[in-house]
């Protein structure tokens, strides 16, 4: 076990993986002698070299054609788009592409690779380095969804998803990088996809998160305990396919409902979840479902604190279920 | 013009290589090294207040002022800049106050885009068009096309000019940007600032061609590759561009050859991939001492002159990031603002219940009462 933050639990599982199987290879911008922007790739050209982690021409299109091309050619391709802000050009290439192979070749072709790729806001990058864009890609059908939000799971849900028989979105929830660490095993192992967690357990209300609305939704959920409410928090940890059992059975269990994400609220992930709520159990709720979200507006910069739900937004959706 | 040897017309001393006639008055020549000046002062300004914590981000520009200024300074009055983020060289130039420039590197309520947008993410109307820019590489290479069709159809002489790096002709805007241009023989011109970066990429990892400006030719359009260094040359080039734009002859590609020599930004730490070999050489070839060199032949440059300007530059701008950083945020109904024209209801309550539960928090500051939209 080694005490780890989540960017060194992906370059962790990505060293781990690529000694496992001399098909990975890991490409992007930057990710070469650089490490990668945010240093998730740092060491494998000097590890694997520059056969197995290269840099690429400054074209996501580019990035993600060539990823298909080789994963229906026997290569595990890891390909990095450096923020999610940057992966439009690529949405073709991932939507028409990657996500439908399988099915229009009938299971004769397939593209079993990865996209890594941080999202979210925190760091002050305003409209094009912070964005949350998982319900695109949860709404793309072919594509598999997943979101770390501790080191533990990000290396071990990341080998899961190159040792994955489809093409798997990877999104790192950037201002957890270093913020949070924790303990990982060392080597290989895997956190099977379609699993959820449970963060916290509790028997009044049911908290669905994911990503780095986790820690926000812990903090809210340890002060609404201060006043006798007890929270269950759940990590969906793979929004596509998602375990939907779990959730339904998470949901009954309290009556009571709150979504959390940061990405923007109209047809956002938080309207699925409820949706699913409404269609199967709605006899068991005791409140309205409520999503706590950012804005339906682009990402600002200076008021970006604003823009993303904090602990007291959070702990006031929280208490309104809880009241009502 | 071979396209695979730099146009150049001053050598690193700024001794004229022939004899040329130079296109720009001598006060011209005094605004070029001026605002050559201006911008390594506005860049080391920027620096310091990342470093010290007062800004969260900036863009080096030091190396790379001849190629900005020389082809600012080729524009004409109503033609419009679509810039990339490393180009406030261009602004500056063209007039810009530094203040409003601060405005946006603090993100406060003065700043046109209201802090929406990160430092050097610039947009400005007056005085002069300087498209809002974007992060995304590339995307705003066809929008100059599209600028530059206006201009034709509306009977103006204008022209565009696309800015954009080496790391940027690896784009999908690029190649849309310049198959469209020569399609609809746009008065265009685009200019590959080959600062010889794309980030930590070299441009062996970005092209298989021998140079950026040799692309042109597949594209039917004559391209140029200029010695970025010498802000002549810059102009002289860019200048014929946008003559052969104006003149209906159609787009040009424009590769100004020059060198990065900071970070990325001010995130990224080049020791790690720079070979300090190849900065030396480039060290050499500093802008601003050519310039110098040429204005000191022509009698044109004196070194009290140099050292108060400097000192005038370096005061305006300390000044302008005073008052830029003095200003209050913007306030919270610009997240909900300008996202359409008018707001529409979901927004209004999305806006009111931020206002409700301050409200009922207790912190709502006076006159927060009703969502002010
Ligand atoms: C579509 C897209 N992909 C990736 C990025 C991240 N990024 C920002 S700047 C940059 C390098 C750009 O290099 P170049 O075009 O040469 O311009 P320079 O910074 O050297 O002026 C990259 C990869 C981006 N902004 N947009
Ligand atoms: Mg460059």
């Amino acid at each position: 076990m080694a005490n780890l933050t989540l960017i060194q639990a992906v370059n962790d599982g990505l060293k781990a993986a690529m000694r496992d199987d001399p098909t990975t290879l890991v490409f992007g911008e930057d990710v070469g002698p650089k490490g990668g922007v945010f240093l998730a790739t740092e060491g494998l050209t000097a590890e694997f070299g520059e056969e197995r982690c290269f840099d690429t021409p400054l074209s996501e299109d580019g990035i993600i054609g060539t990823a298909i091309g080789m994963a229906a050619n026997g290569l595990r391709p890891i390909a990095e788009i450096q923020f999610q802000d940057f992966i439009f050009p690529a949405f073709d290439q991932i939507v028409s592409e990657a996500a439908k192979l399988r099915y229009r070749s009938g299971g004769q072709y397939t593209a079993p690779m990865v996209i890594r790729t941080p999202y979210g806001g925190g760091i002050r990058g305003g409209l094009y380095h912070s964005q949350s864009g998982e319900a695109y890609f949860s709404h793309t059908p072919g594509l598999k969804v997943v979101i770390p939000s501790t080191p533990h799971d990000a290396k071990g849900l990341l080998i899961a998803a190159i040792n994955d028989p489809d093409p798997v979105l990877f999104m790192e929830p950037k201002a957890l990088y270093r913020s949070v660490k924790g303990e990982v095993p060392e080597g290989s192992y895997t956190v099977e996809l379609s699993t959820l967690r449970t963060v916290r357990e509790g028997k009044d209300v049911t908290v669905f998160c994911y990503g780095a609305m986790v820690p926000v939704v812990e903090r809210a959920a340890a002060t609404a305990a201060e006043s006798g409410i007890e929270c269950n928090i759940v990590d969906l940890r793979t929004l596509m396919p998602l375990d939907e059992e779990g959730v339904l059975e998470a949901a009954k269990s309290t009556g009571r409902v709150v979504t959390v994400h940061e990405a923007p609220r109209f047809c956002g992930y938080g309207a699925e979840i409820s949706a699913m709520i409404a269609e199967n159990v709605i006899e068991y709720m005791e409140a309205p479902i409520r999503r706590v979200t950012g804005f339906d507006t682009p990402f600002p910069n200076t008021l970006e604190h604003h823009y993303l739900p904090d602990e007291r937004r959070v702990l006031d959706a929280i208490e309104a279920v809880h009241s009502f | 013009m071979d396209s695979n040897e730099a146009y150049s017309l001053i050598d690193a001393d700024g001794q004229p290589r022939s004899k040329f006639t130079c296109a720009l008055s001598d006060d011209e020549l005094k605004r070029c090294f001026e605002s050559m000046l201006s911008v390594r002062s506005f860049d080391d300004i920027c620096i310091k207040l990342q470093r010290g914590g007062r800004i969260g981000f900036s863009i080096p520009n030091t190396g790379v002022e001849a190629t900005q200024v020389g082809a600012a300074a080729a524009l004409r009055d109503g033609d419009h800049i679509f810039p990339s983020y490393r180009d406030f060289g261009m602004a500056l130039h063209k007039g810009v106050a530094a203040v409003e420039m601060f405005h946006n590197m603090f993100g406060n309520g003065r700043d046109a885009a209201q802090g929406r947008q990160m430092p050097v993410h610039f947009s400005f109307v007056e005085p002069v068009h300087f498209f809002s820019i974007s992060s995304p590489i590339g995307t705003h290479i066809p929008q100059a096309v599209g600028a530059a069709h206006a201009f034709t159809m509306r009977g103006e002489s204008h022209a565009a000019l696309a800015s954009f790096g080496d790391g940027g002709t690896s784009s999908c805007g690029f190649h849309s940007g310049l198959n469209f241009a020569a399609v609809m023989k746009a008065p265009v011109v685009f200019l590959c600032q080959n600062n010889g970066w794309a980030i930590s990429c070299p441009s062996s990892r970005q092209t298989g061609s021998e140079s950026y400006a040799i692309k042109a030719k597949a594209y039917g359009m004559p391209g140029i590759k200029v010695d970025g260094n010498d802000v002549l040359a810059v102009h002289q080039v860019v200048s014929e561009a946008l003559e052969r734009a104006r003149s209906g002859e159609g787009p040009t590609l424009v590769e100004a050859e020059t060198y990065r020599m900071g970070g990325h930004s001010t995130s990224d730490d080049p020791s790690k991939y720079v070979p300090k070999e190849i900065l030396d050489h480039w060290a050499a070839l500093d802008p601003i001492k050519r310039l110098r060199g040429y204005l000191e032949s022509r009698d044109l440059w004196a070194q009290e002159w140099e050292d108060e300007l400097v000192a005038r530059l370096s005061a305006e701008h300390a000044a302008a990031a005073k008052e830029a950083e003095a200003e209050a945020p913007p306030g919270l109904e610009t997240i909900f603002s300008d996202v359409f024209e008018s707001l529409p209801d979901h927004l209004r309550k999305q806006g009111e219940a931020v206002f409700d539960l301050a409200r009922r928090k207790g912190d709502a500051a006076a006159g927060e009462g009703a969502f002010p939209l």
